[in-house]
């Protein structure tokens, strides 16, 4: 099956197998290898992207099924040189250790802050909740999302 | 020639430095095994058993080896006569199964290897494995290690039906005085469950080889490429220096990647044998299923003491469930229990006796702690029973207990040295951050409203910096080199394998105060055996207290090669080092390292006896291990209705010696805590009674997630060690060491007035649910 997917803002063309994952579509046909691959049971959220604005588990869905999407990977955040301002907090924060988990954590809070300026302690926690860290034991990466919200896109 | 101008740097050492590897990681440009694609390359899927115990009766591979893309398939046979994976450990009597790289004519445990297929995309080898047939006879199973040892359980290797590997005991002191001597004995048995390392990244590499120059490179997802590249070598009769292991960016390890695994030997094979790039890549299942477990002791404690609190000796029997093969370190870890086993108190008489049992797992080897978790968890869950029984303050227990300042280097009864402490720091430390009296206070209250409401408390001790070589199976030294380029810039080469520790950047600050140069100059090399000289790697909490001193050294031996260009250049026999630049006592004059480095590499007009160029390594050799100490206080409300522990505080201080960088230490002691939250509270593998993995997906073996962890409030005291020349300790291990027997300690508290004295780990809150309603209504629901 052929998909046209526009992928950090460049649309591309491939004839692909409809079991494909999307993850699998990224990492492989595209090359793009900051989203990683934890599970492949959508329970780690190693692989979240963002799916025509929406923070997805790229892992379990088919690449056929964003056919004319939109999707946004780690690899498309930052703005030339310029960090956007998750990733930058999670550099001052040492919100990655190991950094496996580090850009679907990155993703995941960018999504937090979209939907929540604001967020309280608890709903950090509550939005993070679909990401599993090994290493870090989560703190840093609250501190980090507190700290991107104080900057304000 | 410059003018002098020494102004002091400020010191990198002691700050909060964010990290240089973070780039790379929150942009998603680092490369991890998976992340590596070769020309040419095929994958490699393992077919593996779903049996805990069977004989293999056929195995038929001729539908998969028809299928398209299919390049090759192996069997048992075909890899019968390479090399077993090898064990390290040894003790006397040790029994140690042939462990080959697919299973021979038996399967031992669920996800046993018996045949690997290679294909040439990921999707037609995973195709082609569900099309291998194999016929299986299924046997009995055995994975509890207590049924194990009962007689006539099912013999997980037929040649040994008592499934015992080992017995070790060991004795200091004098046990029986002890024991005679006592006012009160407190016994108790207790659990260090069976717990899945989980590293967010699975185990995975890339073998290539090389056919004309005979030479293998094997990209693999490691804790230690130079261990991995001798072992393998010795495996695959290869030159070892025509083995290159590389540990690209790595996804967390926690020990479970301190080993060699079937699978890495396995796909150097087939990549020599097809002549091409083959990637293997663990799935989250077969992680759980395959890749080493951790902790898998069930012991049984006995504490003798006076009435006034001293306590006088210890007696521990430890039941250790191995698995069914032994993988790198397995039967060694409860022999470092066992070392710990004193903790920190001043008790000068022990015994303990271990027992290695056989089961139908997945091998137990060192994850976080090794064999330390188990030991403080065991000690202090005794110290609190003992305070209960005596009715003391558990703190004024430990406190009168604790070795005193003025006794180190204190000998333990287990013949080690602890090296230097205040042990009471901590925990005082820790008692005013919560306020411990007003906090009693406050307890005393809630209770009388029907609220259980806890306060618990672990003060631990660490056998930290693996460690003096004869102390260790492999060596445990540590080395770097450091070299200045022509153009003065700094490459520091160094034997550990960090993989989110962040020594890029602490060997960085190291670096710069030491030699005196920018921070930003220093690059940090490592991973790689065809750049790192030699070195051990990354475990036991020894990165930076054993890689961070043969750095030091390394640096003084450089420092002596600069001074000496550097009187060369200012025409001086008369020449200090400091800030980067040489100067002459008698004129003044300095030269910079830039100038020195440029002048030793251009070699102009060299001294006598003179080696040009900016080089020097150093493999340092520690005399002892490090003994960090700590002590952690939880505070918990615990709900009757649903038996749900809602964490109040966690408090956390440690004592690691001298910092490098705090931002970084505070990160190692919040994963340290996660991981023995998790334990205390939700992890377990669950075998059932067929030996099949019932916690074998994260939605069964419930990991810690952000909204379930509570805030760390981390705090230090600091003791440096007179080990290395940093005074540094350790610190990767201590948060796990410290939190599961501080979570255990206040889930009782908080269900001592129903009489409870003990809970086994995870409590998770059906456990505590039919807890309080047994001790509540008498009913066992
Ligand atoms: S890989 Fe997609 S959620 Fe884990
Ligand atoms: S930083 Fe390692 S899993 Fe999160």
């Amino acid at each position: 099956m052929t998909v046209t997917i526009t992928v950090n803002g460049t649309q591309h063309t491939h004839s692909v197998e409809p079991r494909l994952l999307l993850i699998h579509y990224l990492r492989e046909h595209l090359s793009l290898t900051g989203s990683h691959i934890g599970c492949e049971t959508s329970l780690c959220g190693a692989c979240t992207v963002e799916l025509n604005g929406k923070a997805v588990k790229s892992c379990s869905i088919f690449a056929v099924q964003c056919n004319g999407a939109q999707v946004t990977t780690i690899e498309g955040l930052a703005t030339g040189d310029r960090l956007h301002r998750v990733q930058e907090a999670f550099w001052n924060e040492h919100g990655a250790q190991c950094g496996f988990c580090t850009p679907g954590m990155v993703m995941v809070s960018k999504q937090i802050l979209d939907r929540n300026p604001d967020p309280t302690e608890a709903e950090i926690r509550h939005g993070l909740e679909g990401n599993l860290c090994r290493c870090t034991g989560y703190q840093h990466i609250v501190k980090a999302v507190q700290a991107a919200a104080r900057v304000r896109a | 020639m410059a003018t002098p101008s020494i102004t002091k740097l400020e010191p990198f050492i002691g700050k909060r430095i964010r990290r240089k590897e973070d780039p790379r990681l929150i942009t998603g440009t680092a490369t991890y095994v998976d992340d590596l694609q070769l020309p040419g390359m095929h994958f490699a899927v393992v077919v593996r058993s779903p049996h805990g115990a069977a004989r293999i009766k056929s195995v038929d591979i001729a539908a998969a080896a028809a299928m398209k893309g299919v390049a090759m398939v192996l069997t048992g046979r075909d890899v019968a006569d390479l090399a077993c994976v090898p064990c390290g450990a040894s003790l006397p009597g040790l029994r140690v199964p042939e462990h080959r790289l697919l299973a021979q004519d038996r399967v031992y445990y669920v996800g046993h290897p018996v045949a690997v297929v290679v294909a040439t995309d990921r999707y037609i080898a995973k195709d082609a494995a569900e099309a291998v047939e194999v016929d299986y006879e299924v046997l009995q199973a055995v994975a509890d290690p207590e049924k194990a040892l009962a007689p006539g359980a099912p013999a997980v290797h037929p040649q040994w039906p008592d499934n015992t590997a080992f017995t070790f005991h060991q004795e200091g002191g004098d046990i029986e005085k002890a024991f005679a001597e006592a006012d009160v004995v407190v016994k108790q048995r207790i659990t260090s469950q069976r717990l899945i390392p989980s590293p967010l990244e699975t185990r995975g590499c890339v073998a290539q080889w090389h056919a004309a120059e005979k030479s293998l490179t094997l990209h693999t997802s490691t804790q230690v490429p130079h261990l991995v590249r001798s072992l393998l070598a010795q495996m695959l009769g290869l030159d070892e220096n025509r083995v290159r292991v590389v540990a690209p960016e790595v996804g967390g390890g926690f020990g479970c990647k301190l080993n060699l695994y079937a699978e890495e030997a396995l796909t150097s094979h087939v990549a020599m044998k097809l002549g091409k790039p083959i990637k293997w890549i663990e799935s989250r299942r077969e992680n759980f299923l395959t890749t080493i477990h951790g902790r898998g002791h069930v012991d049984y404690y006995e504490v003798a003491a006076k009435k006034d609190g001293t306590i006088l000796g210890i007696k521990v029997k430890i039941i250790q469930d191995l698995g069914s093969y032994h993988q790198l370190l397995g039967p060694a870890i409860p022999t470092l229990s066992v070392l710990m086993i004193p903790g920190l108190y001043r008790a000068k008489s022990m015994c303990a006796d271990v027992v290695g049992v056989f089961t139908n797992c997945v091998p137990t080897d060192a994850y976080r702690g090794a064999g330390r978790p188990e030991a403080t968890h065991g000690i202090e869950r005794m110290v609190d029973i003992l305070a209960a029984e005596l009715k003391m303050d558990p703190a004024e227990l430990r406190l009168k207990n604790f070795v005193r300042n003025e006794e180190f280097p204190f000998p333990t009864a287990t013949g080690l040295i602890y090296d230097t402490g205040d042990y009471a720091a901590p925990l005082r430390k820790a008692m005013e951050t919560v306020n411990y009296t007003e906090l009693r206070k406050q307890q005393a209250d809630a209770r009388k409203h029907g609220k259980l409401m806890g306060i618990g408390m672990s003060t631990y001790g660490e056998i930290c910096a693996f460690g003096p070589s004869p102390a260790t199976p492999a060596g445990g030294w540590e080395s770097a080199t450091v070299k200045i380029e022509p153009s003065g810039k700094v490459t520091v080469m160094t034997g550990v394998s960090p993989h989110g520790q962040g020594e890029e950047t602490t060997f960085s600050q190291i670096t710069a105060d030491h030699l005196g140069v920018p921070f930003e100059d220093v690059l940090v090399q490592h991973g790689d055996t065809a750049i790192v000289q030699y070195g051990i790697g990354t475990f036991g909490s020894r990165a930076t207290a054993v890689g961070g001193p043969a750095l030091y050294y390394a640096i003084q031996e450089l420092i002596i090669k600069i001074k000496k260009f550097g009187a060369m250049l200012l025409e001086s026999d008369d020449v200090s080092y400091a800030n980067g630049q040489c100067t002459c006592a008698k004129t003044g004059k300095s030269v910079s390292i830039k100038e020195i480095a440029g002048a030793a590499y251009r070699a102009m007009k060299l001294p006598a006896n003179t080696e040009p160029g900016l080089v020097a390594t150093y493999f340092w050799e520690p005399t002892n291990f490090t003994f960090p100490f700590g002590a952690h206080i939880m505070v918990a409300e615990v709900d009757p209705g649903t038996g749900a522990i809602d964490i109040k505080r966690y408090v956390a201080i440690d004592d690691c010696g001298n910092l490098i960088n705090p931002l970084v230490v505070d990160g190692q002691v919040h994963g340290g805590v996660a991981q023995g939250l998790g334990q205390a509270l939700w992890e377990q593998a669950v075998y059932d009674d067929n030996a099949q993995l019932v916690s074998g997906e994260f939605m069964d073996y419930t990991m810690p997630r952000a909204h379930m962890m509570p805030w760390i409030e981390s705090g230090h005291t600091i003791t440096p060690t007179p080990v290395n020349p940093l005074g540094v300790k350790g610190v990767g291990e201590a948060g796990t060491i410290g939190a599961s027997p501080a979570a255990v300690s206040a889930v009782v508290d908080a269900l001592s007035p129903l009489g409870v004295r003990h809970i086994d780990m995870p409590m998770t809150p059906e456990k505590i649910w039919r807890l309080i309603l047994s001790k509540t209504t008498g009913s066992n629901a």
